[in-house]
């Protein structure tokens, strides 16, 4: 079992016809997802991917043709917010925005509408989700993660990655992999994805990589404490970056004081979750 | 993107925003004749992109347009926190009775912006979240609507302004508002906001910071970019697009991904070494983009060994290494090198190097230990 995503996930993948968007379908359907529209404007009627894909011209025509519930966004970053707002007014319950870059401003308002519209927004700026074994919508590599009982939720890649890889030379498999992003502004927090899990009969533990920037860490540790019953280990990146940089995410850096990986790591231990020193030692505080 | 004090009072005024009359100079002399043109005592301003210029002597009082040129030729010689002088402003005094702080930016939990008031003006608004949490009012706008009137008049009732200059405040938050929201700043904030002897209100000092993902639709405000802003090598990366940040160090890293690259250089801090940089080569690492790393790496005097950590998804490990063989012919200089491969084709990878006489690790601990190591020996073959 899993949250969000699983083998009956239709999804539809706006900005199909470019390169990474393209290759990250091409990817998502050797997984076994399954893939059932794409969209572009301008290129409605053309079909991708040895002709297993057919592509649309708006997300409205796609949904009522395929019948997708999730859309994966690789569309770019000047265009993005518009592609969620057109995939959630359409009626995708599950908008996933894989792009890097989207406007502060732009995250606000599409942010606010989605919530206001009941649509479940993932991103931007992340790797998207993966159910290991049913469904990857997303760019998280399929082979890095087996089945299992682990819930990860994160706000990294590659680190990520490393964290679900460590997870299975352990013998530890996964329900679902959250990747939550590296923006300031992004659809599901921490605390989204810990109720998820908490209320998710197979996920028996859940991983947590945060990094510096912001206060999401801190609010997650205040909801562990309130409100679940489930262990949770913890990682925190950029406990050797300095002040006032940006640390290649958008969202990664501290400012005004705030946003310290010490005191993420503090209010995660002080609501008793396991903070791992490196992510190697994740495995380890799960036993 | 952050913005000088005289480039934010500009777009301020642009709104509707009363600043005080003023001119940026750029050598003393200048700073005299502005000073002559604004007649009595003028503030001589430093502007450089750091905090700190009061407490650094950048920001002076003079009463005549001799001590003006004089004050200003002190403060050109200066370098405040590692930057150069290369601009004052030079603004009327203002005779100052109260002191606010009003200020605009985005609050990540909420996802909407955030106006922020306080009577406790003229110090850093951290300082006084910090000592007077109860002296600071905030409203939190909703970015479909935008800010509504009350909201900056419930500023002004929070913050017991008296109800004289309500509609003067009002005005002046909704420019501010309006400078922030159109230039796609994260940051907008006047500090302090005064109320003159003479009861006027003007926004004393102003700084601005513009989202760098929405500079595309401001090429206006892109042209005011100054170059000191970053280091060199920083804005060099950028424009190679690698994510560098320059540290004390003197162990180069190279990884794929952000958040991997935070943690590599946490390990490595947490067993003893000093990271010289975080470097973020990003997806699909391409030879020539690893190439372009290790030379902005290697361009950093105190480096003296260097790790590479790499977790090939989509990346392939064999690809990557082939790139680091290409990168470190072009560069003159030879230090140690570990390499930490894993993911996809990672024996490939690995073989590339060993054939080439490299070392390389499979774990990130392993490797940072490795590193470490050769550091501490200095090693430079």
């Amino acid at each position: 079992m899993s949250i969000l995503i699983d083998k009956d996930t239709r999804v539809l993948v706006q900005g199909i016809t470019g390169r990474e968007g393209l290759f990250h379908a091409s990817q998502m359907l050797d997984y076994g997802t399954q893939v059932v529209a794409g969209v572009t404007p301008g290129k409605g009627g053309d079909w991708v991917l040895d002709g297993k894909v057919p592509v649309f011209d708006t997300v409205e025509r796609a949904l009522a043709a395929t019948g997708a519930n999730c859309s994966v966004l690789f569309v770019p970053a000047k265009f993005a917010g518009d592609a969620m707002l057109e995939a959630g007014d359409a009626g995708v319950p599950l908008v996933i925005c894989i792009t890097e870059g989207v406007p502060i401003q732009d995250m606000m308002k599409v942010r606010r509408y989605l919530d206001q519209e009941g649509v479940r927004l993932v991103g931007p700026n992340c790797p998207g989700l993966l159910t290991p074994g049913e469904s990857k919508a997303g760019i998280i590599p399929g082979r890095i993660a087996d089945l299992g009982s682990i819930g990860v939720v994160s706000r990294s890649g590659t680190l990520t990655y490393e964290v679900l890889y460590a997870l299975q030379q352990a013998g530890l498999g996964v329900t679902t992999c959250v990747g939550i992003g590296g923006d300031p502004i992004s659809g599901t927090r921490f605390t989204d994805a810990l109720q998820m899990f908490e209320d998710d009969h197979h996920t028996e533990a859940v991983v947590m990589i945060g990094e510096i920037g912001g206060e999401e860490e801190e609010r997650a540790a205040d909801f562990i404490s309130s409100s679940m019953t489930k262990p949770v280990v913890a990682f925190i990146a950029g406990q050797s970056a300095p002040p006032g940089k940006r640390m290649g995410h958008a969202g990664a850096i501290i400012e005004a004081g705030s946003g310290k990986a010490a005191d993420k790591v503090a209010a995660l231990q002080s609501a008793g979750v396991s903070v791992a020193e490196n992510p190697e030692a994740i495995p380890e505080l799960l036993n | 993107m952050r913005l000088h004090e005289y480039q934010s009072k500009q777009l301020f005024a642009k709104q509707g925003v009363p600043i005080p009359r003023g001119e940026v100079a750029e050598t003393p002399a200048q700073v005299r004749a502005i000073a002559e043109k604004l007649g009595g005592a003028v503030a001589v301003k430093s502007q450089v992109l750091v905090g700190g210029r009061g407490k650094a002597g950048g920001i002076r009082l003079a009463k005549s347009p001799e001590e003006a040129e004089q004050l200003a030729a002190g403060i050109f010689e200066l370098e405040i926190n590692g930057l150069p002088v290369r601009k004052i402003l030079v603004d009327e005094a203002a005779e100052i009775s109260t002191e606010i702080y009003l200020g605009v930016t985005n609050d990540r939990t909420q996802g909407s912006p955030v106006l922020i008031a306080s009577a406790e003006g003229g110090v850093e608004i951290e300082e006084v979240a910090r000592t007077h949490p109860d002296k600071i009012a905030r409203a939190w706008v909703d970015p479909l609507i935008g800010l509504r009137d009350y909201q900056a008049r419930n500023l002004a009732a929070a913050m017991e302004l008296p109800r004289q200059h309500w509609s003067e405040f009002s005005q002046m938050a909704r420019g501010l508002f309006d400078t922030y929201w159109n230039s796609d700043a994260t940051l907008a904030e006047i500090n302090p906001l005064v109320i003159t002897r003479q009861d006027q209100l003007l926004a004393l000092d102003g700084k601005i910071v513009i989202d760098d993902n929405a500079l595309y639709r401001h090429p206006e405000l892109e042209q005011l970019r100054d170059l000191d802003e970053e280091a060199p090598s920083e804005r060099e990366a950028r424009g190679l697009g690698l994510s560098y940040v320059k540290l004390e160090g003197n162990i180069g890293c190279m990884v794929n991904g952000a958040g991997l690259a935070m943690a590599t250089m946490d390990v490595i801090k947490g067993l003893g070494g000093e990271p010289a940089n975080f470097l973020d080569i990003g997806g699909g690492a391409a030879a020539e983009k690893v190439a372009a790393a290790i030379q902005i790496i290697l361009a950093d005097p105190e480096v003296n060994s260097m790790m590479f950590n790499i977790f090939g998804g989509i990346t392939r490990c064999d690809e990557v290494a082939r790139g680091i063989l290409m990168g470190l012919e072009q560069v003159p200089r030879e230090v140690y090198l570990v390499t930490r491969l894993v993911g996809t084709n990672e024996e490939l990878g690995r073989k590339i190097l060993a054939d080439a006489k490299m070392d390389t690790a499979s774990s990130l601990v392993e490797a940072a230990e490795m590193v470490i190591e050769a550091a501490k020996m200095g090693v430079t073959e």
